[in-house]
């Protein structure tokens, strides 16, 4: 069975990057997948992976991780500012970060438009094999 | 006394308005793209000698790996580099995975413990880069997190970035596709291993480091 869990931005919102960190992987090793509202920032993307590094062992063998966020390069520069306004007062909560335990997701391939995650599923028999 | 204060701030003011010479360039990128292959390759070029050992095993670099003094000219222009080439950026590492190598169960994990030690290093590391060559295998689909973590940590760092496509001299390379990956970067398709397009990567590299 595989288990999803929501995160809101809200959840997140006041708490520090490190703090952040924590709780999406806390929740990533109890092999649950979580939907994360929003999108982490690039320092807290490379600290997530370093983190992720330094738990790895026996059961644990890391994450794999995928952010959908609307292209804004085409957007008219109003708009942008507009947006970067919003970010500013409310925070980033647009777009949404997929992450999961490699154990339980094999992988997670993004294509420009459309998201295709493949599951490690034990089978009746043992052995795994790849879903879609 | 006065001759050596002359000096002192001569030397100071030399420091700070004559331009930067020397640029350290770091190579980033997943597992297996070619980082060391191309590293190799630029300093066989322009000093005679190898930065490391490239591998078809993951992982094959696990530590930072430096070769100073690099010179190379372009086009009436020289510049000395210092090349830092990094391990692969990863989300995950599987002793399991090495082992399918023929890879002995206890090397397996050394290499593993070592390879989660390198990713760390290597993101620890860019904050000291010059410019970044973000090294990706052409024959793999470029739209996966590592990539983006990547070059949005650079950006974020305002480091300049060249893409280079590598093993363009495979059948299943597809160098548009990571250009439409990045469109507001730089991509070069080159064959590190054959020094395909070198001449063009040169020139790419020249370009970005004037952008800085």
């Amino acid at each position: 069975m595989l288990t999803l869990q929501f995160v809101p931005y809200g959840d997140i919102e006041n708490l520090s990057s490190a703090e952040r960190i924590n709780k999406l992987l806390r929740v990533v090793k109890e092999e649950k997948i979580v939907l994360m509202q929003g999108r982490l920032r690039p320092d807290e993307e490379t600290g997530l992976i370093e983190k992720t590094m330094q738990q790895i062992g026996r059961k644990f063998k890391g994450i794999e991780i995928c952010t959908i966020y609307p292209e804004e390069n085409n957007a008219a520069l109003f708009g942008r500012l507009k947006k970067e306004f919003v970010k500013l007062l409310i925070g980033n909560r647009e777009g949404i970060t997929i992450i999961g335990p490699a154990s339980i997701v094999k992988e997670i391939r993004r294509d420009p438009d459309k998201i295709q995650l493949f599951t490690n599923v034990p089978t009746r028999r043992g052995s795994r094999r790849k879903r879609k | 006394m006065i001759r050596v204060l002359t000096n002192f701030i001569k030397r100071i003011f030399l420091q700070i308005f004559r331009e930067k010479k020397k640029v350290k360039l770091g190579f980033y990128g997943p597992p297996n793209g070619g980082k060391t292959t191309l590293s190799n390759k630029i300093c066989k070029d322009w000093l005679g000698e190898e930065v490391g050992t490239a591998s078809k095993i993951p992982h094959e670099t696990r530590e930072v790996q430096l070769k100073e003094s690099v010179v190379i000219k372009h086009k009436g222009r020289e510049l000395e580099f210092t090349i830092v080439d990094t391990p692969g950026i990863a989300t995950k590492i599987d002793y399991e995975d090495f082992m399918k190598y023929k890879m002995t169960e206890t090397a397996a994990k050394k290499r593993a413990k070592e390879a989660t030690r390198g990713v760390i290093e290597a993101i620890k590391w860019l904050d000291d880069m010059d410019c970044v060559v973000v090294v990706l295998d052409s024959t793999q689909n470029p739209y996966t997190q590592v990539n983006v973590t990547i070059i949005g940590n650079l950006a974020a760092r305002s480091i300049p970035v060249l893409i280079a496509a590598n093993k363009v001299d495979l059948k299943k390379a597809n160098i548009k596709k990571v250009e439409s990956a990045f469109p507001q970067y730089d991509v070069v398709g080159i064959s590190a291993l054959k020094g395909d397009n070198i001449e063009e990567f040169y020139e790419s590299l020249f370009r970005v480091i004037k952008k800085r």
